[in-house]
């Protein structure tokens, strides 16, 4: 068998495990919101704990 | 540290109320609050992606109390269990990456909320808690108290939940997936690198190409199928006959082709084709999803009410459940969702949903108060007459405008073309296969399928797509979104333009204001102006803006009797502001007037008039219509302003007064009756009918994300005298479509030419079908942006 068999074989093997990857993105709604994700990912995790200063309040104190 | 702007809002702090904190500065005390909030928890990162990404809280007490209702709850949630629940909530006012950050975190903020996700165009947050430890309600007040506050009407009660149409992707994907492969497939077709390599393997790559373009055929092109099949039923030919008839022949010869081994067939164009159709769909369907084209009242009515019982307790009920004799209550900024008599003494009904008109009416006990207005002020009480489906206003949606469905009503160029486009190409492939059939008849099948295949209008029917998704996102870009892109077409058509006057013409935000009266003294001002900061209602806030500034002094004595005016001593000054009765007013026939009359230590003054504001470039946007446009002026007011509007419009324009809303819908008809092209212009929901009966319907918004009726398009308010350009774009694209319908046929020439003599290779085809889809795409782009940037 020759060798291009092969070779065609994988790359269609290939070219389907993507189109399978683009149906799940596709299906599970990452194509409904193209904006979104993008802000996001720009967020840190982490929040910025600002040492508490003393606030001057009055309406803090009944939580 | 900025001390003129606002930290939380943005909005300019005034000195004197400037309420400084955390040393920063704040213009009232709601904004401090949410900043408070947001510190206390460790958020001040909202502060940090955006400069004043807030907006002030507004008082909205007891107006979510309908939540508590469990009934109303479920109707809400897009997904129920006992320890989980999601609801999708609409909040117009996200805007910014502030905005998704702090609604993305607010399980910080409230135990039992465990995600929310934000949906950034559509202007959602999809919202994740546990409804044991935490309410809907309370999820509410707390992204009210935050200034988010959500936007929940009538008609999220109704919609379940919605299913996202993703075919078209799908079958995008598919046909990409197929075009690629194929593509590479055929590459040693094209190059025929020696005889033995091809004779070796050509059974295996054209029974591969020929598997791999099954799906693109089968699947992809099904809506083409369709279309086309549906077409012929109604007898109606357009461009997806020849499209669908290509393909097929296309798919056939190919077939016949590998099979008897006559060559490699034409797969390779065939789903390059079909993908670049796609494309083409795909690239038209832009939508404005955070704005919705298709609201009727539903969208402005709340979903719950509260009721009084006859044993005198209250009770929130759902909308649809109110019956006749029931009592309602109605609180501030509460709309009146049925027709009713008034119970209470006064109230100030605010019906600029419905007309447009900013000034609220004043009722009195036992008036009828129709549903749509909004009641300002003080609580009040009335009596239903009819349920939601019988009131004045919803009985508007009963008409036949709104029973039609969306089906196209107006024929699309295109299809124009195509109606002599199909006979033409049918009888040159005939008449071909008539020739050749005595000279050869392979030759004559060949020659045959050759014609269907090149004539396929893949270039004519991608012309219209791009030409009009590229407009349609220019003038997006300009604040002027289109329902589809098919508006475009009718637009270019209109030859009719009927505007709507309270809120269409004239601005709902500020009032033209003059005195007529006695000369006041600067004491006098001071004095007045004092006592109109006290008030709150709209005349009242409307004069104190316009006043000048100057110093405040101190009230000694203040009486605000509703629906007659203020009562106050200053400095042992007695200064009364309000109706004409109110402050002893000499003139009786003022009616048609909205004005303030003003009297001091029981002496009149005089009056402020308030008259409405045009907006900015109305007269010098008339007078440019003029020449290629009837224009009419519909208004549901008195004669009021006759004269006045008759010396800023251009001479001729018809003016009609006094118009209901279905006598507007009938006024459109009529016009529509006489073969003309309307084009209606207008804001409230009563226009509504007129807007859908016209054949584009356009909806003026202050704030295109909360109020619009059903339209074709949406203008925001400040864009207004922009919309002659508009018009001549729509135009424009039109010609612009027409010279790419020129330059395809030549390409079908050429195609046609190669056809007719026998001579179309596989090669040749898959050259000229994509060179004629990028040359058309490219050129229409091109020329669209040009005449965009032309005109303006």
């Amino acid at each position: 068998m020759s060798v291009i068999y092969l070779l065609i074989s994988i790359s269609i093997v290939v070219a389907v495990a993507f189109f399978i990857a683009f149906l799940i993105a596709v299906r599970s709604g990452q194509y409904d919101d193209d904006y979104t994700p993008s802000v996001r990912m720009l967020f840190d995790d982490e929040l910025k704990i600002t040492p508490k200063k003393e606030i001057q309040t009055t309406e803090e104190k009944h939580n | 540290m900025d001390t003129q702007n606002c930290f939380h809002c943005g909005l300019d702090v005034i000195k004197a109320e400037e309420i400084i904190f955390d040393e920063k500065s704040f213009c009232c005390n709601g904004c401090k609050t949410v900043y408070e909030i947001f510190s206390v928890n460790d958020l001040t990162c909202y502060y940090d992606f955006e400069k004043s990404p807030g907006a002030t809280p507004l008082d909205i007490k007891g107006k979510y109390d309908f939540l508590e209702n469990e009934s109303i709850v479920s109707k809400l949630l897009d997904f129920q269990e006992a320890t989980t629940a999601v609801v999708s909530l609409s909040i117009p006012h996200i805007h910014c990456s502030s905005c998704i950050w702090i609604l993305e975190n607010l399980q910080r903020l409230q135990e039992g909320i465990s995600t929310s996700q934000v949906n950034f165009p559509e202007k959602k947050v999809r919202i994740t808690y546990d409804p044991q430890s935490v309410s809907l309600s309370k999820i509410v007040y707390l992204l009210s108290s935050i200034g988010y506050e959500p936007y929940i009407s009538l008609e999220n009660y109704e919609t379940g939940k919605k299913n996202v149409d993703r075919s078209l992707t799908y079958k995008l994907g598919v046909a990409f997936f197929c075009f690629g492969n194929i593509m590479l497939l055929s590459f040693p077709e094209y190059f025929d690198v020696n005889e033995y390599w091809l004779d070796t393997y050509k059974p295996f790559f054209r029974w591969l190409i020929f598997a791999m373009s099954l799906p693109s055929f089968l699947y992809s092109a099904s809506d083409y199928y369709v279309s086309a099949y549906k077409s012929i039923r109604s007898k109606m030919l357009n461009i997806d006959i020849p499209i669908a008839l290509g393909i097929i022949v296309m798919f056939v010869r190919s077939t016949v082709d590998i099979v008897f081994d006559y060559g490699s067939g034409f797969f390779d164009s065939l789903t390059g084709l079909i993908f670049f159709m796609l494309l083409g769909k795909m690239f038209q369907i832009k939508t404005y999803s955070f704005l919705s084209f298709e609201r009727d009242f539903k969208s402005y009515f709340p979903i719950a009410i509260t009721r009084i019982n006859s044993d005198a307790t209250e009770e929130s009920v759902p909308v649809y459940d109110i019956q006749k004799g029931d009592r309602l209550l109605i609180r501030n900024q509460e709309l009146i969702p049925v027709d009713g008599i008034l119970i209470s003494e006064k109230a100030a009904i605010d019906y600029s949903f419905v007309t447009g008109e900013a000034v609220p009416i004043t009722k009195n006990s036992g008036d009828k108060v129709f549903a749509g207005g909004k009641q300002i002020g003080k609580v009040i009480e009335m009596e239903v007459l009819h349920s939601v489906s019988q009131s004045y206003l919803t009985q508007l949606w009963s008409n036949d405008v709104f029973q039609k469905s969306v089906v196209q009503r107006h024929k699309s160029i295109t299809d124009t073309i195509s109606r002599y486009f199909t006979p033409v190409l049918l009888f040159i492939a005939f008449a071909a296969f008539g020739y050749w059939i005595f000279v050869d008849t392979t030759t004559a099948f060949n020659v045959f399928t050759a014609i269907l295949i090149v004539a396929c209008p893949c270039a004519l029917a991608l012309t219209a797509p791009f030409t009009m998704g590229n407009v349609l996102r220019i003038v997006g870009k300009q604040k002027f979104y289109l329902k589809n892109a098919l508006v475009i077409e009718q637009l270019a058509k209109v030859d009719t333009i009927v505007f709507d006057k309270t809120g269409t013409i004239t601005t709902n935000k500020k009032a033209k204001i003059s005195y007529e009266g006695k000369s006041l003294s600067s004491e006098n001002l001071t004095s007045i102006k004092t006592v109109l900061r006290a008030s709150n209602h709209p005349l009242s806030r409307m004069l104190y803006d316009f006043l000048p500034e100057m110093k405040s002094v101190a009230i000694t004595d203040f009486e605000e009797i509703t629906g007659k005016g203020i009562r106050a001593k200053i400095h042992g000054m007695e200064v009364v502001i309000g109706s004409a009765a109110f402050a002893g007013s000499p003139d009786e026939n003022a009616v048609l007037q909205t004005a303030v009359h003003i009297a001091i230590n029981e002496q009149y003054f005089g009056k402020y008039v308030f008259n409405n504001q045009y907006r900015e470039g109305l007269e010098s946007l008339f007078k440019s219509l003029k020449g290629t446009y009837q224009i009419k002026v519909l208004s549901g007011d008195n004669e009021g302003e006759k004269s006045s509007l008759e010396t800023l419009l251009p001479a001729g324009t018809e003016l009609i007064f006094d118009q209901k809303p279905e006598q507007k819908l009938e006024f459109i008809k009529q016009l529509q009756e006489q073969g003309r092209n309307v084009m209606m212009v207008g804001d409230g929901l009563n226009d509504a009918g007129a807007l859908a009966q016209s054949n584009v319907g356009i909806s003026i918004s202050e704030n295109v994300n909360v109020f619009s009726p059903a339209c074709d398009g949406i203008l925001e308010a400040n864009e207004f005298q922009k919309l002659h350009y508009f018009l001549k774009l729509s135009k424009k694209a039109m010609t612009t479509i027409r010279m790419s319908f020129g330059l395809s046929l030549l390409y079908n020439v050429v195609g046609l030419s190669f056809a007719i003599t026998g001579h179309l290779q596989p090669l040749v085809a898959a050259i000229i079908m994509p060179l004629s889809t990028i040359t058309i795409v490219s050129f229409v782009t091109i020329m669209s942006n040009f005449y965009a940037k032309k005109l303006r």
